[in-house]
């Protein structure tokens, strides 16, 4: 371990107590505000989890019925509330299955810190039982990793842990402690980390850079402005209207960034991507101001790049030097937190409006409603869709609630049609694109915001990749309400199967079993709608009910999702049928 | 120009620490490109290691690679250059039949004219040594090999940049 981090006062200046590593891991998670963490027992964690029954009046622990639940869970936690998620695992095989919900928190920035036991430093590298690389394994998808071999290391580390994982671009990090080192004793005290010196989480606002995007944004006749997740990692929220509405410049959202500023806003203008809305991907090919904030030009947002806005000027607000001309070729790049720097070009900017090149998104928003809205929301044919179950959520929730969706149709059609009055509400898994994300999520979300409501969308594909964890809720009592949008179909897989593929549905039929029973064996309220006239009811009980409630409701098979951006197209040639 | 591939000695400073290499070779993995040297050492600056990154790419490429491997928290500052903005060199030994020192002549010419040094030298074989630019170093294998190689190895790239490397200015930003 290196000694070049620094904090406050030093370490000699503590009082110290003589206690074991795997109180100190305690101990430490404690200092650092972590009260309910997910995770799952074993060998060479045992320690530590014998502290936590020591400690259990401080730290909720949540026994999560997978090792992935518990990475997703604390996800989940962290996404809704901007803190630390923790999750906690044996070696080997608990430590591998934190693997995917570790990737998924480094490329959608998510602070989580996960903790992994491991064998004794003795038998590293022998093969020893339950023994795995973890540090080797999750090198490439945490933003930090160590192994801890002694007692002493283990408030040092943990403390930088918790600094990387939330500060800058928020990210994952694994701490990999040998089980010697939690039996072993330290004398502890606790500092929390202020700085590293290799790191540098917040590059400075460039006041020359900051001027020219401002001159470019006031001259601008056509501007648009994208945002993402950055806004509300930068909790950037109120700087970020404070801009949109005094430059009167249309703004859209990806995926991570929507529920920043209200759906209902006049200047939001919708989804961008590859089945976001139709204006702002049409238009993003004709603004003269491409105004990024905080998000990454993932390959779903641009499309083909080479046809990506050529014709304007992109500036991008971001705090990640790493992603400047990464995707698209930036010409002002103004690096730092999304609330700093956006505080600080509100008062150069010219109040402004924009009212013809708004309209133009109003025209195509009005082609998108005739095209396809209006047959997702009101449709008149037999079977239900997705958009509907949507559409009665909204009624209930009035944008209050947080949405958790999974991946796939389903999950496009709650980030298109979700309402949202209040930040951090849509939580999803964006980059990686990890089915089985949203039941455990859901449940991290819930936790961490008891008074919100939290409503899982999910389809019956990803939903029984994690369909265990009802035993976390049950368990619990987590009053997370479960809608399984079931088309009995892998349905994205099958809809590019169906556009694409002749219709060559390999593997996407999905015989599913009785979910209501199965929910009701976890002792969770559960229903079937099958019918329209249903509908309503139903979600008006689940969203009423003071307990977990799950609600199936059976979809027509074989819908589409549009608009689309095909694979490989511009978005300037997003279909719409 | 934006599919050019060149070669770029990537130099990284770095803090000492057990798996930063695997966190640094990783980027590159991920970007499928090979790496064509590597040579890790301590820098001018105490505990601060530096890495030197042989690889061929595109400039757009390298240029996010730097950005990528920057990013890593026990990372310093990462950099890139071309050979012409450098001083480099690599460093090699060959293991030759010390019989072959006395019979062929040649040989001993070919030591003098390479500017190459015998290392050490016993009944049984003998060790050269050579550093110098990649080329004279394959001159100098090319040469030898006519009377037959033992063993050879050479060194990754070690660099030198023309410019100034503001590595310490940025620890003592640090410190205040």
């Amino acid at each position: 371990m290196d000694v070049q981090t620094k904090s406050k006062q030093s370490y000699l200046n503590q009082p110290t107590e003589r206690i074991s590593g795997a109180e100190a891991v305690i101990r430490c998670l404690i200092a650092e505000g972590a009260d309910t963490i997910y995770g799952y027992p074993g060998g060479a964690i045992m320690p530590v989890y014998d502290e936590l029954f020591k400690y259990q009046d401080q730290i909720h622990h949540v026994l999560t019925r997978h090792e992935q639940g518990a990475t997703h869970a604390a996800q989940g936690f962290a996404r809704i509330s901007g803190r630390v998620g923790v999750a906690i695992a044996t070696s080997g095989p608990g430590a591998t299955n934190l693997i995917t919900g570790i990737a998924d928190a480094q490329i959608d920035s998510t602070p989580m810190v996960c903790i992994t036991g491991q064998v004794p430093s003795h038998l590293l590298g022998s093969d020893a039982f339950q023994e795995t690389d973890i540090v080797g394994i999750s090198t490439p998808v945490t933003k930090w990793n160590h192994q801890i071999t002694t007692a002493e290391e283990i408030p040092e580390v943990i403390a930088k842990a918790f600094y990387i994982a939330r500060s800058g671009r928020p990210g994952p990090v694994l701490i990999d402690i040998t089980k010697d080192a939690q039996f072993g004793e330290l004398d502890f005290t606790y500092k929390k980390c202020e700085g590293i010196r290799s790191y540098k989480p917040i590059p400075k606002v460039n006041p020359v850079q900051l001027s020219a995007a401002a001159e470019l944004i006031n001259n601008a006749k056509k501007p648009l402005i994208v945002w993402g997740q950055g806004v509300i990692l930068g909790e950037a929220e109120d700087e970020f209207k404070d801009v949109v509405e005094k430059s009167g410049v249309p703004a859209a959202w990806t995926i991570m960034g929507v529920s920043a500023i209200p759906t209902a806003h006049p200047l939001n203008v919708g989804m961008v991507g590859m089945h976001g809305n139709y204006g702002p991907n049409v238009l993003t090919n004709e603004c003269d101001v491409l105004i990024a904030i905080g998000m990454r030009f993932d390959d779903r947002v641009t499309g083909k790049l080479s046809e990506y806005a050529t014709q304007a000027k992109v500036i991008h607000f971001e705090i990640d030097p790493a992603e400047i001309d990464k995707n698209v070729k930036t010409d002002v790049a103004v690096l730092g937190n999304a609330k700093e720097s956006l505080a600080q070009i509100l008062p150069l900017l010219k109040k402004n409006t924009h009212t013809e090149w708004l309209k133009k998104f109003e025209d195509l928003s009005k082609i998108e409603f005739e095209k396809v809205i209006k047959n997702d929301l009101h449709p008149t044919k037999e079977g239900l869709t997705m958009g509907e179950v949507v559409k009665e959520i909204n009624a209930q929730s009035k944008g209050e609630a947080a949405i958790v969706s999974d991946v796939g149709q389903h999950q496009m059609i709650a980030c298109r049609y979700a309402e949202f009055s209040t930040s951090r509400g849509n939580i999803t898994s964006g980059g990686l694109g990890t089915m089985g994300f949203a039941l455990p999520a859901a449940i991290g979300a819930k936790m961490a915001t008891p008074e919100r409501e939290v409503v899982a969308v999910i389809g019956d594909g990803g939903y029984q990749m994690t369909i265990q964890e009802l035993g976390t809720i049950f368990q619990t009592k987590a009053a997370v309400k479960i809608v399984v949008l079931n088309n009995d179909f892998l349905g994205m897989v099958r809809q590019w199967q169906q556009l694409f593929f002749d219709k060559r549905y390999a593997s996407t039929v999905m015989t599913n079993p009785d979910f209501v029973t199965i929910a009701k064996g976890y002792h969770i309220e559960a229903k079937r709608v099958t019918k329209r006239e249903e509908l309503a009811t139903a979600v008006e009980e689940m969203m009423t009910s003071k307990k977990a409630y799950f609600l199936e409701v059976c979809v027509e098979k074989e819908d589409n999702v549009f608009p689309m951006v095909p694979s490989g197209a511009s978005v300037s040639e997003i279909r719409l049928e | 120009m934006e599919t050019e591939l060149k070669q770029f000695t990537v130099s990284v400073y770095a803090e000492n620490n057990v798996g930063l290499l695997n966190r640094i070779s990783a980027i590159f993995q991920k970007r499928h490109i090979n790496i064509e040297s590597m040579n890790i050492s301590v820098s001018e600056i105490e505990g601060v290691s530096r890495f030197i990154i042989l690889v061929n790419m595109t400039e757009v490429n390298v240029k996010k690679i730097i950005g990528q491997i920057e990013k890593q928290i026990e990372v310093i500052k990462a950099f890139y250059h071309t050979d012409e903005e450098t001083i480099y060199l690599e460093s090699c030994m060959f293991k030759i039949k010390s019989d072959l020192l006395f019979e062929e002549r040649q040989i001993q010419n070919i030591i003098k004219e390479s500017d190459a040094r015998i290392v050490t030298v016993n009944r049984e074989f003998f060790v050269l040594e050579k550093s110098g630019r990649r080329h004279e170093i394959e001159l100098l294998h090319r040469e030898l090999s006519a009377f037959g190689i033992m063993q050879f190895v050479r060194s990754g790239r070690i660099s030198i940049t023309k410019d100034q490397m503001k590595i310490t200015e940025l620890l003592t930003e640090f410190k205040n």
